[in-house]
Parts: structure tokens; sequence; C-alpha cells
């Protein structure tokens, strides 16, 4: 048993299929991050799900799917300032780093000919 | 079959017949390949396969599946080869994750009443293995020794 089913959470979409459980995360939350199948949340819980994995935050409560291979998937809903903080800061190092990506490819597109006698050689 | 020295089996729910007896079968020949076989499931279905192969004649490993995603998650353990058994969209989200997550080979073994709709909305990376059985499990066997053969 995992630690979220040992924790305080409220259940929204039960025994669903997969995409309607992103799908309901998608429509009725306030911010929306995508993570991979894999990322791990509270002490113990690696999310298993189809790419892309919707996680979802409304108010101070964290919406993620919960998959039991018997019984389906599940919108799950648990207060938690921490996993947000982490989701959101996630969010801004994956900005930063695209960034980073797009103004070195612009930095490289920029080194091309320096003079007019460079570009004549070419 | 012939890169693969290392292979797991990830049960779905067990509440589809054919999927014990295939566990079972698929995991002997494995076995008897040379190859080393972990079979991953939820209790419920490791039980099961304790209870049918009491002294161990077919299993060697068994896994909780959580656990067994966990590990891989962590690179704590990976495989050369995985059957993700699925008779349902939970066994497919199962299947989807270990695509993601795991550099083995996957073969996606489809079965149950659902079979043909289920395998047309896989849409990842994996081999597919499809027959609509839920209590004769020989279609899938056949199905089975081609890919093993």
């Amino acid at each position: 048993m995992s630690c979220v089913e040992q924790m305080k959470y409220k259940l929204y979409l039960e025994r669903t299929s997969f995409k309607e459980a992103r799908e309901y995360i998608e429509k009725n939350s306030e911010e929306v991050y995508y993570v991979d199948p894999g990322y791990k949340i509270f002490k113990d819980y690696y999310i298993i799900g189809v790419p892309p994995v919707a996680m979802g935050v409304r108010g101070k409560e964290i919406l993620f799917t919960y998959v039991k291979p018997c019984h389906g998937t599940f919108v799950m809903g648990i207060d938690s300032d921490e996993e947000i903080a982490r989701l959101r800061d996630r969010e801004s190092e994956k900005i930063k780093s695209s960034l980073k990506g797009g103004m070195k490819a612009k930095a490289e597109s920029s080194g091309a000919p320096a003079s007019f006698a460079d570009m004549y050689r070419k | 079959m012939d890169e693969c020295k290392t292979c797991l089996l990830m049960m779905g729910c067990p509440e589809v017949p054919v999927q014990m007896s295939i566990v079972l079968y698929l995991s002997n020949k494995l076995k008897n390949s040379g190859i080393d076989v972990t079979v991953a499931g939820t209790d419920a279905a490791l039980k099961l396969l304790k209870v049918s192969d009491i002294d161990g004649c077919y299993v060697d490993k068994t896994m909780d599946i959580d656990r067994c995603i966990a590990d891989i998650v962590e690179k704590k353990i990976d495989f050369d080869c995985c059957f993700a058994f699925m008779h349902s969209d939970a066994g497919l989200t199962y299947a989807a994750t270990m695509s993601a997550i795991s550099h083995a080979k996957l073969y996606a073994v489809i079965f149950g009443n659902h079979a043909e709709s289920l395998s047309d909305t896989l849409d990842f990376p994996a081999e597919k293995i499809m027959a609509k059985a839920v209590h004769n499990p020989i279609p899938l066997k056949n199905k089975i020794d081609k890919v093993i053969a």
C-alpha cells in the first residue's frame, strides 16, 4: 500500500480511465503541470500513467492520478504546499533551461559571417 | 529474444483466467531458455501465482508491481525485455509507464473481452501480442509461441 492511501485525501473520480482522469485534472485545476510517468510524490508514490501525465493545483490542493491494476484510475486531491512548490520549481527550471537553449541557438546562428569578406569566401 | 537475459512478466489484475495460465507457461519457457525471469503483480495476483506454483517449479522470483516500478525509476533494477499483461485500461496504463521508465523491449500481451479496442488505444512503442482470450488460453499461447520461438 502506498503512503498516499494513509494520508488525508479526497477522491474526485473513481474507477475511471486514465484519459478521463487526465481530462478532469486539466479542466478542474487552476494550474496544470505535466510530468513523466514515474514522477515521485510524497514519500513513496511513483505516478503511473500514459504520457502526458497531468498534475493539477487547486488552492492548497494537489490533484493527481492514482492507478490500481484491479480498480482503474482515481483522481485524488491532497493538501500539500511542499508538493505544489516542487511542481512550480520544476516548471520554472524547465523554462530557464529552454530559454538557455534558445539563447545558445541564437548565439550560434548570429555567429555567422562577421564581415563581407567572410560572406564572399563562403 | 536472443539478446534477452533478464525478463519481467508484469501481470495486470488477475480477474481474467488466461493470465495466470500464460504467465506460468511463459515463465517456464523463458526459464528453460536460460533467461532470468521475474514476475511482478498485485498482492492478489502473486498469491494466486504462489499457490499455483507452490514448489517454485515455473517461477523463481516475484515482486510487488508498485515496488518494481519504484525500483526501475530509482535505477536499482531494469530488464532486457518485459511482457506487460493487460485486459483493461489500468493494465495499459502500467505498460505505458514501463515504456517510459525502462530500457526493456516491451511486449504488450493483450487479452480479454475488450482486447481489440484496448489494442487500438495503445500508442507507445511495444510489440503487440493480442488474442480475444478469456477462459481458453490456447489462442494467446499460440501467439506467444510465435514471438519466443
